[in-house]
């Protein structure tokens, strides 16, 4: 966070002045000068562009303004976008910073190596590096079929990239934003309600009573119209209850904070369950009609009564039943908040069903407050050849394990990477687009070794990341605001589309990934996926099936279409029939059942620190995403590194002073490459300690975010992996204080 | 005419887009800012409070900058919005001294630089380019002599503070309580 007195500390940085800058102006003393740089332009001396933010996955809408020399002066949001309702959150505004950072990747790269077996990076023409990748595609297809290319992706530039992959014939692919993220959230509301949440999350926060955030830290988390909504809830009034070991910004602004002992949130919602069955609080008319399984859960939580969470959570029983009584009050406008980054403790999609099942008790989903049921615009598929089927694709990677996970799972196509662990499917080469794995995934030794045993590695990206330093092949992509790209179309109120187009030509010598694609499929000989010359062309085509075209969406960026699917909310005593087993919301969940898992959530106690140790919580500032804005110039300027929050009586005890620099080692002995500042703070319980994920980079190439602070991702050697989806739990990893220099070398990766 | 900002401090959520806006805005160099996050903790957990500011210039009606700037550089213009004429500044830093804000800094050019309340947009009827990007709306921009304009709606009928009042500056942006 930056405060008055930082901003001094980073002027003083900057131009050499001390402390108030008074010497900056050494030279200039009582002289007149004319200033050179340029003050504020008018909106009506600039160009506008349609994009939209790729800086997050909310994918807000926009205009590039450009100034009559060419130059993008700034990014703001389009008026009709219902993702940002013309504004952007800090990384979108600061998304200029992408485009100019000087130390984006400028022109393609091969790794090489010297005579005395030390490697480098060459800089390479475009040609030559399409052309290695195109050589060792048809190698792994000829020698192990096509499914040995595996593909780690997130995003446009990934989807460019899946694309290719399927036209090639693998399917062999994996985003952390399943198995890493949110994937247990779709397991289980898909059992429950036979429907995923989606995003942007359709949560109806705008019309809400009652928002409940369980560990969902909105505020810090940007979900630009979430935390536009949540504004407006403060406004209408709404009962907010947050849930958290943490004092968050949400937990700040909210009517009931319950600083809950972490791990134990189960507990807490079946408390609450129990408050809503055994007080007859729920909503009977809903539960009666669109339920299946009351009398199971009934009977399942009898003894889980307040009293009885109070020993495991630290939540006072009055206080539980006073909120579960506000929820009840304001029911069915309550907004159970289903969260994002879910995967905390292995039994994530149980603990996520005990938030469906709260959620189905208050006949809170379908109703104006509560969730309300999106639609989106489908995009008509360009005139192109169905892709090949492969002989194998993730799930068979998977054999047999987590039958609830609808999408590939990195760590397993990472272990399948792995000729040592012997699995029947083998991948043995990858593309990645849009993600950077090492700060990404935990278990970085798992990474290493399937990152050394694969043949080849072609990354495509904008920045030098970790990533770029374990490829064979760097292929620079330009930013989203020096490309053409898909069309959004995304899930909301009311359906609408998103244009993307170049605000300016593609700095240095990148390449817009849709190019980059096209250019190797065209060397596969895969022409017929690839039958454009300028993806505008694709676009244009879809948007004139969808009764508009590329010149209109130039002007207006975004456009809504009145919904076909019905009204926003189901209507009073409507028959409504859900996607499930059973046709009805699954109190008991018949699926779960059936694979052998709990079809009611139990609370089972995790792990505790050991003595002198402390649980790793991590989260999200709000101006950065993740690991992969940590090096924009402007959002640097914002939040330049993270610090280890400490609560006062822990920083007492180990002497931790405020702004000291600490190493800090876990329970397996890993120890961060770099040190970090202790926060000493209120905020955070005694038991756990805090980071804010995504600094503690290692690529000397980020002049800024290089060393600066440390990754928790080093420190997550500890996953509970969720059997019903393969999440990985990433919460049960404790750390300790280091005060001298552990003398742990930086080493370089591969690179 | 009067121009002011009220800042709601019940839904700031301390994001720091103010801050990135003006700086694309007002292109103001990497490492400085004109506008800024204050984080204020109270209390020992589990009972504690958090207040977010987003703070700048006061725009005071009696305004310590205006007063000790030797050239004239540093003046009131319309609505009380004050203002800084570069070409005039010859950087000595009084002002920077003077300011109980910390508002201003010296800008690598040479001259002290400080947030204009956007009076370039403002001319054209727009507001300041924090106001018009922020996601949680909480801040209120206008003219406190018009009873209707944004910022004399936000105060009606809601508790504010001024920050250092002990300093006499009468400042002009309003923390909503």
């Amino acid at each position: 966070m930056k405060t008055r007195r930082d901003f001094i500390k980073i002027s003083a940085a900057g131009t050499g002045a001390t402390v108030l800058g008074l010497s900056a102006f050494g030279a200039k003393k009582f002289k007149w000068f004319e200033p050179k740089i340029e003050g504020p332009v008018s909106d009506e001396d600039l160009t506008p562009y349609a994009t939209y933010c790729e800086v997050c996955f909310w994918k807000c809408a926009g205009w590039a303004y450009v100034d009559k020399q060419g130059r993008i002066r700034k990014v703001v949001g389009n008026q009709n976008d219902p993702h940002c309702n013309g504004r952007l959150c800090p990384r979108g505004t600061g998304g200029v910073g992408m485009y100019y950072d000087e130390d984006r990747l400028k022109t393609p790269l091969i790794r090489e190596k010297n005579s005395d077996g030390s490697q480098y990076f060459r800089e390479a023409s475009w040609d030559e590096a399409l052309n290695l990748v195109a050589t060792k595609m048809t190698e792994v297809k000829d020698k192990y079929g096509p499914e040995a290319f595996g593909l780690f992706n997130h995003g446009n530039p990934g989807t460019h990239l899946e694309h290719l992959l399927r036209a090639y014939g693998s399917e062999s692919n994996a985003e952390p934003a399943f198995a890493n993220c949110r994937g247990p959230r779709s397991a289980a509301y898909f059992s429950t309600f036979g429907a995923y949440i989606g995003s942007p999350e359709c949560t109806d926060i705008r019309d809400t009573q009652c928002l409940v955030l369980i560990g969902s830290h909105l505020g810090e988390n940007m979900h630009n119209s979430q935390v536009q909504e949540m504004s407006q809830a403060i406004d209408n009034g709404a009962t907010i209850i947050t849930v958290d070991p943490r004092f968050s910004t949400a937990a700040a602004h909210s009517t009931h904070w319950l600083p809950i002992k972490p791990s134990t949130d189960i507990a807490l919602l079946m408390a609450w369950i129990h408050v809503l069955i055994y007080e007859e609080l729920f909503n009977k008319d809903f539960v009666e009609k669109y339920t299946f399984g009351l009398d199971h859960l009934k009977e399942h939580v009898k003894n889980m009564t307040p009293e009885w969470a109070y020993g495991i959570t630290d939540i006072q029983p009055d206080v539980i039943r006073t909120t579960a009584k506000a929820m009840a009050g304001a029911a069915p406008a309550v907004v159970i908040h289903p969260g994002r980054h879910v995967v905390w403790y292995g039994d994530d999609t149980q603990r996520e069903r005990a938030m469906a099942i709260l959620t189905a008790l208050l006949g809170a989903w379908g109703k104006r407050g509560s969730l309300y049921l999106p639609e989106s615009v489908s995009i008509p598929k360009y005139p192109q050849p169905e892709y090949p089927e492969p002989e194998w694709t993730w799930k068979d990677i998977n054999e047999g394990k987590y039958p609830l996970a609808t999408m590939g799972i990195t760590t397993e196509l990472l272990k399948a990477s792995i000729p040592r662990l012997n699995k029947k499917h083998q991948v043995k080469a990858w593309l990645v687009g849009g993600t950077n794995l090492p700060l990404a995934m935990p278990d970085k030794k798992l990474f290493k070794e399937a990152a050394d045993s694969v043949e080849f590695i072609a990354v495509m990206d904008t920045m030098p990341m970790e990533i770029t330093g374990y490829a064979d092949v760097i292929l620079p992509e330009a930013t989203y605001l020096e490309r053409y790209d898909f069309i959004r179309s995304a899930q909301n109120r009311e359906p609408n589309i998103a244009l993307r187009v170049p605000a300016a030509e593609p700095k240095y010598d990148s390449k817009p990934g849709w190019w980059i694609a096209k250019q190797i499929g065209e060397r596969l000989g895969l022409h017929d996926y690839f039958n454009y010359d300028d993806f505008s062309e694709v676009i244009d085509w879809q948007l004139k099936q969808m009764g508009t075209s590329l010149e209109e969406m130039k002007k207006i960026g975004v456009k809504t279409y009145p919904r076909q699917s019905g009204p926003l909310y189901i209507g009073e005593g409507e028959d409504f029939k859900f996607n499930t087993n059973t046709g009805k919301i699954e109190l008991y969940a018949v699926d779960f059942s059936d694979e052998g898992f709990d079809p009611m959530p139990v609370y089972k106690p995790h792990p505790e620190p050991p003595q002198n140790f402390y649980r790793l919580i991590y989260g999200r500032a709000p101006m950065h995403t993740f690991s992969r804005t940590s090096n924009n110039p402007n959002l640097w300027d914002l939040m330049s590194e993270n610090s280890v929050w400490v609560n006062p009586k822990v920083a007492d005890l180990w002497g931790l002073k405020k702004d000291e620099e600490v190493w800090l080692k876990n329970q397996d002995g890993a120890v961060t490459s770099f040190p970090v500042k202790v926060r000493v703070t209120e905020r955070i319980r005694w038991d756990s300690v805090y980071m804010v994920h995504g600094f503690g980079h290692s690529d000397k190439k980020l002049s800024r975010a290089f060393g600066r602070g440390a990754s928790d991702e080093e420190l997550i050697t500890n996953i509970a992996v969720d059997p019903i989806m393969g999440g990985t739990g990433m919460r049960g990893n404790f750390i300790t204080f280091l005060k001298e220099d552990p003398a742990m070398e930086v080493k370089e990766d591969k690179a | 005419m009067r121009y002011a900002m009220a800042i709601d401090t019940k839904k700031c959520v301390g994001c720091g887009d103010c801050v990135v806006a003006c700086q694309t805005e007002n292109n103001v160099p990497h490492g400085y800012c004109r506008d800024w996050i204050v984080e204020r903790v109270d209390g020992t957990y589990p009972s504690l409070s958090l207040e977010f500011r987003s703070e700048r210039c006061n725009h005071c009606d009696n305004s310590p900058c205006v007063r000790c700037c030797p050239t004239g550089a540093s003046h009131k213009a319309e609505g009380g919005i004050v203002l800084v004429t570069h070409t005039k500044c010859i950087g000595c830093g009084a002002c920077i001294e003077s300011c109980p804000y910390d508002a201003r800094y010296p800008h690598p050019e040479g001259y002290v630089d400080k947030c204009t309340f956007c009076i370039h947009r403002v001319q054209k009827g727009q507001n300041p380019a924090c106001v018009d990007v922020c996601p949680t709306r909480c801040l209120h921009f206008g003219d406190l002599d018009d009873p209707n304009s944004d910022v004399s709606l936000a105060l009606k009928d809601r508790k504010w503070k001024v920050l250092a009042p002990e300093a006499g500056t009468k400042p002009q942006l309003y923390f909503l309580t």
